[in-house]
């Protein structure tokens, strides 16, 4: 395990300096890290630039974290986002 | 009362400038009424203020007045027109996202709770239905509601549509029955005949719009051109002063139903009457059928002024949590801003113009077009075709301005 790892749905994913968690995932061939609320389809990078919402994931426990502008750092716990990921806040 | 339309043979019997809500809706209402139609704007379908705005229908934030009785009105035409719709496209909730799923006020503190009760307590005079909600049981309404609030009342009258669809919708029936849309045609004139009225105090009659490309002759011209009503209003050599006050909306990320109703502080209803120029805002919120939940309601008067002020999104997000602090994990994802447009006594303009014969306005209706547009259509259908108006006119009328009280 090298330094420049995060754990991304509990196994160790490798980056470069400077990338984003998006750019990352990318990198090593994930395509698809959330799936849409009502039908369950997989999403990933869209925009790629911050503006879309599309290719949010949970950081570290918090839900719509936008992989494409987090910076990858050592140690971030990143999960993929099923539906709006704050099932919890239905009320 | 004598219908002012003048049928002309081939041409419509009304030109409506504005393809806004209230456009829209005057445009529905006058083709199920029977009458030719032509619809200009010189946007896009919903271009202006309807595109930038948060789709209330609120009875809750008027007092008793001439707007709660065209409030009133216009909560049973959108009940009519989502139906009308329904039945014609087979979409639920109209295609436009009608919910009917009631508003709640709340107070912070007793002071402000002891004004919201009296402000209910006249309203139910006048037809709202208003229940008092105890503090203890205002998170059994909305269980993500913060702690420690005063207590509210609960509206089940006050609704909700999405603005853009309802426009669109509307227009898309009219034109089902007969209607010409035509958008990005910019009205540049007024067509004028006959002879200037008595001592000239009416001018001449305005038979049609004149276009940077065209002629559209018509029997009456219906002024819905929102904030922008004056200028239009102006080609007739009348004057309606209505001026933009800016309002800023925020868009979160969608999440689950953890807001069921509008709610807001109760200080929202000071400001939406306030006279002071400066910035107001007290958050309204409340989610949408997509899982976004809509934060509006600041209102800055500074002109056109195409800015997005971060202070404003800040104190409205700051607002909004202040009400359901489950929202600060919750980021915005978008803001998006829209000019209301207002008068300086805080009345719409509804109805006919004697000042230039021919000339109908449907403006000025401030933060509250979206609500209103359906009952000012249905009203100016009825004053198109002659048939005594549902509501009286008389607060509206659009000659006010210059009668030197009104102001």
């Amino acid at each position: 395990m090298s330094a420049r790892t995060f754990r991304f749905d509990d196994r160790d994913l490798a980056y470069e300096a400077g990338q984003s968690v998006g750019a990352a995932l990318w990198a090593a061939g994930v395509r698809s890290w959330r799936t849409t609320r009502v039908e369950g389809r997989p999403r990933g990078l869209f925009c790629g630039i911050g503006v879309c919402f599309d290719c949010l994931v949970t950081v570290d426990g918090r839900a719509d974290e936008r992989a494409c502008v987090v910076p990858a750092r050592p140690g971030l716990d990143v999960r993929s986002q099923q539906g709006s990921g704050r099932a919890d806040l239905a009320v | 009362m004598t219908a002012p339309v003048l049928t002309t043979a081939g041409h419509p019997d009304v030109v409506v400038v504005g393809a806004g809500v209230v456009g829209a809706a005057c445009a529905l209402a006058a083709a199920r009424a029977g009458l030719r139609v032509t619809v200009v704007d010189r946007g896009p379908v919903a271009g202006g203020t309807t595109g930038a705005g948060e789709g209330n229908l609120l009875v809750s934030d008027k007092a008793p007045g001439p707007e709660l009785v065209l409030a009133l009105l216009s909560l049973r035409c959108w009940a009519d027109v989502a139906a009308f719709l329904t039945e014609r496209t087979g979409l639920p909730a109209g295609g436009f996202e009608l919910e009917p799923k009631g508003g709640l006020v709340v107070a912070e503190a007793e002071g402000a709770l002891g004004a919201l009760a009296d402000l209910a307590a006249a309203q139910r005079g006048a037809g709202v239905v208003a229940d008092d909600v105890p503090a203890a049981g205002l998170r059994d309404r909305e269980p993500n509601l913060a702690p420690g609030l005063a207590g509210g009342v609960f509206y089940p009258q006050d609704s909700q549509v999405q603005p853009m669809l309802a426009a669109a919708r509307m227009l898309a029936a009219a034109r089902g029955l007969g209607a010409d849309v035509r958008t990005g045609v910019e009205v540049t004139g007024l067509l004028r005949a006959g002879d200037a009225g008595p001592g000239g105090r009416a001018g001449r009659r305005v038979v049609g719009v004149r276009t940077a490309t065209h002629d559209v002759p018509a029997g009456a011209v219906v002024n819905a051109a929102g904030t922008w009503s004056g200028d239009v209003a102006a080609l007739a050599g009348v004057r309606v002063p209505v001026l933009p006050r800016r309002g800023v909306v925020l868009v979160t990320a969608p999440v689950p139903v953890l807001v069921r109703h509008k709610v807001y502080a109760a200080e929202y209803v000071a400001d939406v009457a306030s006279e002071a120029a400066d910035l107001e805002s007290s958050a309204v919120v409340e989610g949408t059928p997509s899982g976004t939940i809509l934060v509006g309601a600041s209102r800055e008067r500074v002109g056109f002024d195409p800015a997005m002020p971060v202070p404003v999104m800040r104190r409205l997000a700051a607002q909004a949590v202040r009400l359901f602090p489950a929202l600060a994990d919750v980021p915005v994802m978008r803001a998006y801003r829209g000019f209301r447009p207002y008068c300086p006594d805080h009345v719409p303009v509804v109805g006919a113009d004697p000042r230039a014969p021919g000339l109908l306005h449907a403006c000025g209706h401030e933060g509250a077009g979206i609500g209103l547009a359906a009952g000012t259509g249905h009203l100016l259908a009825q004053v198109l075709t002659g048939a005594v108006p549902d509501v009286d006119l008389t607060p509206f009328r659009p000659e006010r301005f210059d009668e030197g009280t009104a102001e």
